[in-house]
């Protein structure tokens, strides 16, 4: 019962925070929506036992993702209310084409729960096995017969960091203040950065 | 008892939420990107629900490759928006049309 429950829950919660972070007027609430959409999307998934999806969700979504959206929304400063123009030239199409999405998405889960469509079953490599912790599943998949496409993800998190960082990138001005010029650093010797004097009692240094 | 299907619906739900905000709001990138996380995020539910339910793991490894596909779409497109208000002073869509595509 309580699972019923559960579901229902978060999946209203999702479904209603999504249409908030569509709807809402200042960007900045579309994010905090957009936090709670994924909040209890993870919830839906714990539900399952995916409990290190959903923790993942949690970590680099509301971690990284959205505290990334955040920063560029308030970065930037942009007239939010002239974006607002042609929302409501827009609705009928985009309502027209998103009925048609759903009708056709509703076909096939119709379809699909009508029975007669054999998608085939799993061999059982991949099963959780019982007692089994999911991480302990996942990292035994992962590290195993698809570590190939571990490595993968991680190269194309590499290539998203450098293509950000020479995107943004501003090679600082010539001659600015307060820059290092390290090769005239390191071209330092002592003798010419320091001077040896041997003054007379009382007559003081001229430097 | 909850199904496979009702997780289908929710992601389903979420899918066209995710582009009718893209019609909705077609002035405004940073909110189109947004649109675009919650189709992944449809897409994801999808996966783990078919993962749980047929009890393969299999669909939350992929799961996770388009989580980490979804966090480097985002990080590109805002650094493009960044470099594009430098240059520009606005993102507004409309005025994107310097490629003349």
């Amino acid at each position: 019962m309580i699972q019923v429950l559960a579901f229902y829950l978060f999946a209203g919660l999702v479904i209603a925070s999504a249409v908030m972070v569509i709807m809402s007027r200042n960007p900045v609430h579309s994010v905090l929506w957009l936090i709670l959409s994924f909040f209890n999307a993870a919830g839906l998934m714990v539900l399952v036992g995916a409990e290190f999806i959903a923790m993942l969700l949690v970590i680099v979504y509301v971690g990284a993702v959205a505290v990334l959206f955040l920063f560029v929304v308030m970065m930037l400063d942009i007239d939010f209310a002239a974006m607002r123009a042609g929302f409501v030239k827009n609705f009928p199409l985009g309502l027209a084409i998103a009925a048609i999405l759903l009708a056709e998405l509703f076909l096939g889960i119709g379809a699909y729960s009508a029975g007669g469509v054999e998608l085939g079953t799993p061999d059982g490599s991949a099963a959780q096995g019982v007692g089994q912790s999911n991480i302990e599943a996942i990292g035994a998949l992962l590290y195993g017969p698809y570590i190939f496409l571990f490595e993968v993800a991680g190269i194309i998190l590499l290539v998203a960091m450098i293509g950000a960082i020479v995107l943004t990138f501003q090679p600082p001005k010539p001659g600015a203040r307060g820059r290092q010029d390290i090769g005239k650093q390191i071209a330092r010797r002592p003798h010419e950065a320091t001077v040896l004097k041997n003054p007379e009692t009382g007559q003081g240094v001229e430097l | 008892m909850i199904g496979v299907e009702h997780y289908l619906v929710v992601g389903a739900i979420l899918f066209v939420l995710g582009v009718l905000g893209i019609f909705l709001n077609r002035k405004n990138v940073i909110v189109i990107l947004m649109a675009v996380e919650l189709i992944l995020l449809a897409v994801n539910i999808n996966l783990v629900a078919f993962s749980a339910f047929m009890n393969d793991l299999t669909g939350q490894v992929f799961a996770m490759l388009v989580l980490t596909v979804a966090a480097a779409e985002a990080a590109i497109g805002l650094a493009i928006l960044v470099i594009y208000f430098r240059g520009r002073g606005t993102i507004a869509v409309d005025d994107v049309n310097r490629m003349k595509g």
